[in-house]
């Protein structure tokens, strides 16, 4: 098998994998196993930018909250139907991604990081502001009655996870696509040397505009299903905390592969079921995993077997 | 209260703010100017140095003012020593990378955070004062009668609040005379100009880090340690001061010293009085948008130097 077709089967088995353990699973962990899926698709997009074009971004809750509010608020304040409010979270996602990625793109290094995580804060201060609509760090569900579409409940559990495997596949397939397209190498040429990207006369500033913007519906699309599949929106999703998630799983799971973001969200998803069962402070697996990825692990999970076994990789 | 009065009370209470923001921040600013890298667990450290405080001021426990002289001499000596440790420890292994420190210190951030919250607790506690008398202030107008003064109802301050504003300034005044003075200064100047040719000359440029990522710290430890007779020693209580603690060292120029204390004059009393005028939270969301929009447009700030 050559390479292309090798990544193919990954991706293809993993899918499997997913649809079958709904079946083998006991309730409990097939329905983590749905929240695990919904996260990954954020880690996915948030890898698109961190991974795979370079820019280490702090405020990515910024468009998962967009897509989140952005489904949920019509949902809840003007009884829109699941499919359209799902339009209206992706819109927001793009209008927000495209108003930040203009202006966060005009730094660089540490300066994008700080800028990014300002605007997120900026944006979870807004939805405080506006209490009185989106209800603060309290949040709003939404209707069971609300969540159905062409006749399934959404709520149900199998229908939920069913759900959430498609549009994991189909973010996990799209992106794994992209990346192989001429879009995606550009993405890794400006990664790994910028200014050479430049002299070979690739406008980097409105490529990594593009970037910003996939990588910013993609986060706001997991933040639209989490709403819809799990009837909740909340400021809570908003903070910074969030804003580093992505990075943790991303990081844990192996920045610039295509499966690692889902590896990562799903061992730290269990390891802080684990350790939040066992002490008040289980936000410490959190510090104590960064810093040793950080310092051990630097190419994650799935990217240390990629440099040691398996060099074909996607 | 009359318009007057009242924006003098809210400068005051800024002034105070602006004294301890301008230690925190002066903290963060040292870092990055002599290691080019950004501690994102600098709130931790100023988190650290409350909770050491309150600790030290019960186990003394005679006089109030006992207690808060031992927190202040052992409180920053002991988050200095933390924080070097922290540099040793993880950050010389990456390297000083500035974005890997970034994420390491991230962790270091919830390492610190929720050893607390295991050891501490979740609750907020109280540091007594060593002296808190209340200051009326006098307000001066122009009458029927001509000139007359009198004290306005509530317009008033705390002789402790006072002394927090002249501690900070004779320690800000001390250590701009260590950093131009002295040979230690000259040392630390040296390493943040060229670390290489400080290094070729024989400087040991990594113990400089450690000592630099200490006091860094140990400065957000002071400050914490003369705002906790206001405020309460919290757990949480270092996510305030670090986003304000960005915003001064961004608005005074990454690594410009005295743009840092400019802006911390500016954005500490600006805060006070945003906050007794406007809601706080559309003043907090102005505040954060102004700071990025400075950096998108002015990468260097307003009194930084573009670094080539």
């Amino acid at each position: 098998m050559n390479e292309t077709s090798k990544s193919h089967s990954l991706h293809l088995g993993l899918i499997a994998v997913l649809a079958l353990s709904y079946f083998v699973l006991p309730a409990y962990h097939s329905g983590n196993l749905a929240s695990v899926m919904v996260i990954a698709i954020y880690a996915m997009g948030y890898n698109l930018l961190f991974g795979y074009t370079g820019l280490l971004s702090l405020g990515h809750a910024l468009f998962f909250s967009a897509g989140l509010y952005g489904l949920g608020l019509v949902m809840h304040l003007a009884n829109w139907t699941p499919l359209p409010a799902f339009a209206a979270g992706l819109i927001a996602a793009l209008v927000v991604s495209a108003v930040i990625g203009f202006l966060i793109l005009r730094t660089t290094g540490v300066a994008f990081m700080i800028v990014t995580l300002m605007f997120a804060q900026a944006g979870y201060l807004t939805i405080l502001y506006f209490g009185k609509y989106t209800r603060g760090d309290e949040g709003f569900a939404l209707k069971q009655a609300s969540r159905q579409i062409a006749g399934y409940d959404l709520t149900d559990p199998g229908v939920r996870y069913f759900c959430a495997l498609l549009l994991f596949s189909v973010t996990l397939l799209g992106l794994a696509y992209i990346i192989r397209a001429p879009f995606g190498r550009t993405l890794i040429a400006i990664r790994e040397n910028e200014e050479r990207a430049r002299m070979l006369g690739y406008n980097v500033t409105a490529i990594k505009l593009k970037a910003v913007i996939l990588s910013g519906v993609v986060s706001g699309a997991s933040g639209a299903t989490y709403a819809l599949l799990f009837g909740y929106a909340g400021a809570t999703f908003a903070t910074v905390q969030y804003s580093i998630f992505p990075l943790l799983w991303v990081l844990v799971g192996g920045a610039g592969t295509t499966v690692g973001p889902f590896i990562g969200a799903l061992f730290m998803f269990y390891l802080i079921d684990y350790a939040s069962g066992k002490t008040e402070a289980y936000l410490l697996v959190v510090g104590v995993t960064l810093v040793l990825v950080t310092l051990f692990l630097p190419h994650g999970i799935v990217g240390t077997i990629r440099t040691r076994f398996l060099r074909w990789l996607p | 209260m009359e318009f007057g009065p009242h924006l003098l009370l809210a400068s005051l209470e800024g002034a105070t703010t602006a004294a301890v923001l301008a230690l925190t921040a002066m903290g963060l600013s040292i870092v990055f100017g002599v290691m080019r890298v950004v501690n994102v667990a600098h709130g931790e450290f100023y988190m650290l140095g409350a909770v050491l405080a309150w600790f030290i001021a019960t186990s003394v426990g005679t006089h109030p003012a006992l207690g808060f002289v031992a927190a202040l001499l052992i409180a920053p000596l002991l988050v200095g020593f933390l924080a070097a440790g922290v540099d040793r420890l993880i950050l010389r292994h990456i390297n000083y990378d500035p974005e890997r420190t970034i994420v390491a210190t991230i962790g270091t951030l919830y390492i610190l955070q929720q050893t607390t919250l295991m050891t501490f607790g979740p609750d907020a506690r109280p540091v007594e004062p060593p002296f808190n008398s209340r200051i009326a202030l006098p307000w001066f107008e122009w009458g029927e009668n001509g000139f007359e003064f009198y004290f306005p109802w509530g317009l008033s301050t705390t002789s402790y609040k006072l002394f927090v504003i002249a501690a900070a300034v004779v320690i800000l005044i001390t250590l701009w005379l260590a950093i131009t003075r002295t040979k230690a200064g000259l040392i630390m100047r040296a390493t943040q100009q060229d670390s290489d040719m400080a290094q070729a000359f024989g400087i040991p440029v990594k113990t400089v880090y450690s000592v630099v990522f200490g006091l860094g710290a140990g400065l957000a430890a002071i400050g914490a340690v003369l705002v906790v007779p206001i405020q309460q020693a919290y757990y949480l209580m270092g996510h305030d001061p670090l986003l304000l603690s960005f915003i001064v060292v961004i608005i005074g120029g990454l690594g410009s010293l005295p743009g840092t204390i400019i802006a911390a004059i500016l954005i500490g009393i600006s805060d006070g009085i945003i906050s007794v005028f406007f809601t706080p939270t559309l003043a907090k969301i102005f505040a954060t948008l102004v700071v990025a929009m400075v950096l998108v447009f002015r990468p260097t700030g307003l009194l930084g130097k573009s670094t080539s």
